[in-house]
């Protein structure tokens, strides 16, 4: 296979608290892989440290009160992300790997044109003129689907509406050609139609780009229809790891099966009742439980659960650790029926 | 003073209120242009501001006299106003309407370029330790408290003592170097909130180094305070300059300023009250309306009041 284009191995992102009521472990030994040209999907539930995973590649956590733990692994192209000097780091951010954030509206500053915030990131990383740059924020704009893209691009974000402006965004985004788009919950706050045309965007510029996205989302739609692989998240670790379609046909953690049991279908029988959903809520990110994080809401759990934290365990499909699961179930599997 | 004098003094206030009546047909357009003219002193502050500028900047057109000319100190000391001199002429013998409009330029540009002083600097370095916080936010903060504990005006005091002979120039830098304190302050807590906005985030996702970011995004979307203060800060400056110029430490006569004119008035208020009456009620109306039109900037900047 080929070499993966971000190596991600045990990274943990610790916040310390102002009150002193002890380290909140956002992020708490996180590994993944990122192919070249790939879609690898982060899901979770809020609160599980998806945004927090996504922001600490870029080292983009605000410090303090939120700080990098030294071990961590973030290797982007043989670079340890996690411990390059500042100079050489925002050289990464903006060229190598870009971001594009949740809130698209908030994320454009008010004050500038849209096509002038483009423009910046051309200006900032390979110093062009801004009429050079100005000029290839047009073109960016008229690549990302908007209509009329010189006259958008003098428009103020207050101008635009919020699908227009995560068009800009991804427009900002993609000004010097990444090799990696992190894209965290980019339709989240957008109308489901307009969600279908971003993704569909972003697929399509990952075509012609062949850049790589970590699609970071709660919507387990929006994996299935954009990932290539998934990664599903619970209480700052990776739960559960495969490839999408055996991740939809096969889930193994008590989990990621209880994610997917909640996510409303419109093919299955209404007579079900209720939808199911997973019982309580994610702990507190400075109290994690012991042993397996998902025990007090697993209908499966039993004392090993409570005393040991499963590792990432090979689940035995396809080549060694293309489906990993973090649940002892495999390796007691006679135990997967719920309590009564 | 003649007919053209009386002529092109019209003609300034007229200027002064064409250009207000333009201004506010434009400031409709916008929300924070009804809000700032919502205030019912912004309209007369600013003509009152428009039109001390202009008589400032035609002062030779109005001045039938030059400002230091004393013309006949027997005869023409302490007249009271009449035709030929409107608001009279002080012990010297010297117009003081001609003194009035070429001191409002000393005491306006003196105002103007010392807050821009203060305020350059204040935002430096407000900006600075807000964005940056940690050291040097608690350091520039402590030299801050000790600029706010020392009262300013003894401040000036001892430095002019110790200078000597100031000149226009150190005067400036003076009165804007001690000025910047509150400034600065209200500079770092507008960043402290803006540095947290999402656009901050995604400038430094791109790449973007501090001095871009607070350049570019941080200060411009903190400049509602700056201006705000600087509009209120230059009628500050103003009463102090005068004040230091009363003390005979600011300008240096023969110059005209409203302060050092007051001070010259002053020996005579009783025989000869207009050439102390005149720069002091200018200096009133001039900080009043400097202090309505940041009133009304306030109102109209305030981004609680956006969606008014």
């Amino acid at each position: 296979m080929t070499e993966p284009l971000l190596r991600v191995r045990d990274l943990r992102t610790y916040f310390v608290t102002a009150h002193g009521s002890g380290t909140a472990r956002a992020v708490d030994g996180v590994s993944f892989d990122v192919y070249p040209g790939e879609t690898l999907g982060l899901v979770g539930e809020s609160g599980c440290g998806k945004t927090v995973t996504a922001l600490s590649i870029l080292r983009l956590v605000p410090e303090p009160p939120g700080h990098v733990r030294p071990g961590s692994l973030v290797e982007f192209e043989g670079r340890n992300l996690a411990t390059l000097p500042p100079a050489e780091l925002r050289a990464v951010r903006g060229r190598e790997i870009a971001l594009v954030f949740q809130e698209p509206r908030a994320s454009l500053n008010p004050v500038f044109t849209v096509g002038d915030q483009i423009a910046e990131a051309a200006v900032v990383h390979e110093r062009l003129s801004w009429r050079a740059a100005r000029a290839r924020a047009v073109e960016m704009l008229a690549l990302v689907g908007m209509p009329d893209p010189a006259a958008q691009a003098g428009r103020y974000p207050h101008q635009l509406s919020g699908g227009m402006c995560q068009r800009a965004m991804i427009a900002m985004a993609l000004v010097c050609r990444p090799k990696l788009l992190i894209a965290d919950e980019p339709t989240t706050a957008l109308d489901v139609t307009v969600q279908a045309q971003i993704l569909e965007l972003l697929g399509r510029l990952q075509a012609e780009f062949g850049m790589a996205i970590l699609l970071i989302t709660h919507d387990l739609g929006v994996v299935a229809g954009a990932a290539d692989r998934v990664a599903v998240m619970y209480a700052g670790e990776v739960v559960e790891q495969a490839p999408a379609r055996e991740l939809f046909a096969r889930p193994l953690h008590p989990y990621t099966q209880g994610l997917l049991a909640s996510v409303p279908r419109v093919d299955a029988p209404r007579a079900a009742g209720r939808l199911p959903a997973i019982p309580g809520q994610v702990p507190a990110a400075t109290a994690w439980p012991p042993g397996c994080r998902f025990h007090p809401r697993c209908p499966y759990a039993w004392a090993r659960c409570r005393a040991e934290a499963p590792p990432p365990l090979d689940a035995g499909a396809g080549e060694p650790g293309a489906h990993t699961v973090r649940c002892w179930l495999l390796t007691e599997p006679q135990r997967r029926t719920p309590r009564p | 003073m003649t007919a053209w004098h009386w002529l092109a003094l019209a003609a300034a206030a007229l200027a002064a209120l064409a250009a207000v009546a333009a201004l506010r047909r434009r400031a409709r357009r916008t929300a924070r242009g009804r809000r700032f003219f919502r205030h019912p002193a912004a309209a007369p502050g600013l003509v009152v501001l428009a039109f001390v500028v202009t008589t400032a900047l035609a002062a030779p057109g109005l001045a039938p006299y030059p400002p230091r000319a004393q013309l006949d100190i027997v005869r023409l000391a302490d007249q009271p106003p009449s035709l030929r001199h409107p608001l009279g002429t002080d012990l010297y013998s010297r117009d003081v309407w001609s003194r009035l409009v070429y001191g409002a330029r000393v005491s306006l540009g003196v105002g103007a370029l010392a807050m821009l002083v203060a305020v350059t600097l204040g935002a430096a370095v407000g900006a600075a330790a807000g964005y940056f916080r940690r050291w040097p936010d608690a350091l520039l903060m402590r030299v801050v408290d000790v600029g706010l504990a020392l009262p300013r005006i003894f401040v000036l005091l001892v430095a002019v003592a110790l200078w000597g002979h100031v000149t226009l120039g150190p005067l400036v830098l003076l009165i804007g170097l001690t000025g910047w304190f509150p400034t600065s302050r209200l500079v770092r807590a507008e960043v402290l909130s803006v540095r947290e906005r999402d656009f901050v985030a995604a400038a430094r996702a791109l790449g973007a180094g501090p001095a871009r970011i607070i350049l570019r995004h941080v200060l411009p979307n903190a400049a509602a305070p700056i201006i705000v203060s600087a509009a209120l800060g230059i009628g500050n400056v103003m009463l102090l300059e005068a004040g230091l110029s009363f003390l005979g430490l600011g300008v240096p006569p023969p110059m005209p300023s409203w302060g050092n004119m007051i001070a010259d008035g002053w020996p005579k208020m009783a025989v000869a009250p207009w050439a102390a009456l005149a720069p002091g009620l200018a200096i009133s109306l001039v900080v009043t309306a400097l202090n309505t039109v940041g009133d009304a900037l306030r109102d109209a900047l305030d981004p609680r009041a956006e969606s008014a």
